[in-house]
């Protein structure tokens, strides 16, 4: 099972570096979507699969008896996905307000930051 | 758990949780995150009142250095301060710990926004602080605050990403295009480099099954060296992303010129070196083996940052820009710690991290009153400023000194610890590296010095004519914004030429880093489990 969820996470993967790397920003914003999708799976998979019980001490019991599925990697991706949540919708405005503003179809063509055709430097004193 | 005698119904709870109370001043370690986290969430309700925003901030901000230096003193006197939350022991709960190192960082870090806050006021308009940048200012604080205390992994990542978000929104405060341009890049390739941090973490914790700092660096030994080069691979390329190391650096000088002065200053100050401390804490306490097989690759980054940085700075026309490379020259003396770790090597590193945080914001602010008094950005067109103002012109070559490292300022002992330290390990490149990267920072910054101060006009026709667009700076450009970067330059000089206590701490903060046993005994961890 692991080595399916594996081999999952590394097509996530490659599809989001592949989207990242492409120059419109909505494409980018849809390689960081499916990245934040790529780790939290990684995680759940690190933490290893059991299909087992719930982590739940049964009444009148002290500890649980037999293998029980691990809660703190789904607490970690929990976190991790609201975070991710919260991050993706600024930069989904900030892609949408790059659109009204620049040509964020061309990452090429967005040069404000970095001009172009900067001034040689000064060879003067 | 239960202990076989005590009754069935009953777990033995001490085992499993602290029972002591938290001593009052181990409160001191989340006191900052928690005076810039409620801070916030108060302004946010003073939304409407601009004065009593500002005072505010200042009141807490200087609360947050007060606590800061109490806490810096402790660790000095007595060891790492640990609080762990939820009563849980601490490979469960969450633990907040921090020695010298976090408490010196945590210190120049507030210290720097203290002195941010001061210098906005001039300039800082209505609609901004009704956007919220001092909310957001504190928040920012907490989240750097954070990742300097924090014991956990998981919760360094939480809290770059509070400072993450809150540095979003101040980069993109005032919405101009081209801050619109740098935003974009910066907070693709931030939260890119979070996401490579949090897919370390994943297989760090599939690995060790911890995520807590101290028992990390407990069980990091035992564990298989090639999965662990892995993972350390992985954090260097997140956490170099974040300091903006050699070949991911080009994000800096793209994005930090674009906001107005006094936010790229909280920026150069601070973000990239809480990449560099995480850099610091994870590859030197937590996972030294897998720092010694990254040893080659670490010293051509070093070197490659060192020397790109100022030669970068020296290629620029626009003054801030220039500023952002020679940042990333500072972070590549920073990254020599890594390269050749003995003790003179890190806390070189140590006490030159805590150096640039003060140079750096310094010089961003110094950048905004020239950019304010000549009404440009680019050094080409101010020109004269000398005669016009040379106070600013004392500053800023008072700067230039203290970002090459020469005496007297405080840079020069960091990099005599350096050349004793590549001379004893042998590293003669690196030590080529740290003497070429002064003498290219001094060259960078003499240029600039010489274009804006020096040279009479503006560049061209009329270079030797007066430069006749010059405004003298207001009276609340003096009082509010000229003072805090005069004192934070007067406290680099002052250290430089006392630096004995400076020195005395970052050998505490290096010893702290390279000998765990104190700081994991500290957090409860020590003992065999």
């Amino acid at each position: 099972m692991e080595t399916v969820f594996a081999l999952l996470v590394g097509l996530f993967f490659a599809a989001a570096v592949y989207l990242l790397l492409s120059k419109a920003v909505i494409r980018m914003l849809l390689g960081i979507a499916l990245l934040g999708n790529a780790v939290n799976l990684l995680i759940f998979t690190a933490g290893r699969l059991t299909r087992e019980v719930p982590p739940i001490v049964a009444d009148g019991d002290q500890t649980i008896s037999g293998p029980f599925a691990n809660p703190l990697p789904q607490a970690l991706i929990l976190t991790a996905i609201v975070i991710g949540f919260a991050m993706f919708t600024f930069l989904l405005v900030l892609g949408y307000r790059a659109y009204q503003e620049l040509d964020a179809e061309n990452t090429d063509t967005m040069r404000l930051s970095e001009p172009e055709n900067a001034p040689r430097p000064p060879l003067t004193y | 758990m239960a202990s076989p005698t005590a009754t069935p119904d009953l777990i033995d709870l001490p085992k499993a949780m602290i029972d002591a109370v938290t001593l009052p001043g181990d409160w001191l370690v989340i006191l900052p995150v928690v005076l810039c986290l409620f801070g916030g969430a108060f302004l946010l309700m003073l939304r409407a009142s601009r004065s009593a925003q500002a005072g505010f901030a200042i009141l807490t901000v200087a609360a947050v250095v007060l606590t800061d230096f109490e806490f810096l003193m402790r660790t000095l006197g007595s060891g790492p301060l640990v609080m762990t939350m939820g009563k849980w022991l601490p490979p469960f709960g969450i633990s907040f710990a921090a020695d010298t190192l976090n408490a010196a960082f945590a210190l120049a870090a507030a210290v720097a926004t203290l002195a941010v806050l001061f210098y906005v006021r001039p300039e800082l308009q209505a609609r901004e602080i009704r956007y919220g940048f001092y909310p957001l200012v504190l928040i920012q604080l907490a989240g750097v605050s954070g990742a300097f205390l924090t014991g956990d992994l998981f919760n360094l990542y939480v809290w770059f990403e509070v400072m993450l978000i809150a540095s979003f929104g101040l980069m993109i405060m005032g919405g101009r295009k081209i801050q619109l341009d740098a935003t974009v890049k910066y907070g693709f390739i931030n939260f890119l480099a979070t996401t490579f941090f949090l897919t370390a973490l994943g297989f760090l914790y599939g690995l060790l099954g911890t995520l807590n700092m101290a028992d990390i660096a407990g069980v990091a030994a035992t564990a298989p060296k090639a999965p662990m080069a892995a993972i350390a691979a992985l954090l260097l390329l997140a956490f170099g992303m974040k300091a903006a190391a050699f070949p991911v650096s080009a994000w800096l000088p793209a994005s930090y010129h674009a906001p107005d002065a006094g936010t790229s200053a909280l920026f150069a100050g601070l973000l990239t070196k809480v990449g560099a401390y995480a850099l610091l804490r994870s590859l030197i306490a937590l996972l030294p083996a897998a720092r010694e097989f990254l040893e080659p690759a670490l010293v051509v980054i070093a070197v490659a940052t060192l020397i790109l940085g100022p030669l970068g700075a020296i290629a620029q026309t626009n003054l801030r820009r220039a500023l952002g490379f020679i940042v990333i020259g500072g972070i590549g003396s920073v990254l020599i710690g890594l390269a050749v770790p003995s003790l003179r090597g890190v806390a070189g590193s140590a006490i030159y991290a805590f150096n640039s945080m003060l140079v750096m914001t310094a010089f961003y602010l110094v950048a905004g009153l020239v950019e304010r008094a000549t009404g440009e950005t680019d050094t080409r067109n101010m020109g004269g400023l000398y005669a016009a103002n040379s106070p600013l012109s004392i500053g800023f070559f008072m700067l230039v000194v203290a970002a090459a490292g020469l005496p007297p300022s405080l840079g020069f002992w960091p990099k005599l610890l350096f050349v004793e330290a590549t001379i004893s390990h042998g590293s003669y490149v690196v030590l080529a590296a740290v003497l070429v990267n002064s003498i290219l920072t001094s060259i960078a910054g003499a240029r600039l010095w010489a274009h804006i101060f020096w040279r009479q006009g503006r560049e061209g026709e009329g270079s030797e004519r007066r430069n006749d667009r010059l405004k003298p700076l207001s009276a609340a450009d003096w009082r509010w914004s000229a003072v805090p970067a005069g004192l934070l330059i007067l406290i680099v000089a002052v250290l430089g030429i006392l630096p004995n206590e400076v020195i005395m701490a970052g050998r505490d903060a290096a010893s702290g880093l390279l000998d765990t046993s104190r700081y994991v005994a500290a957090v409860g961890l020590g003992v065999a489990r």
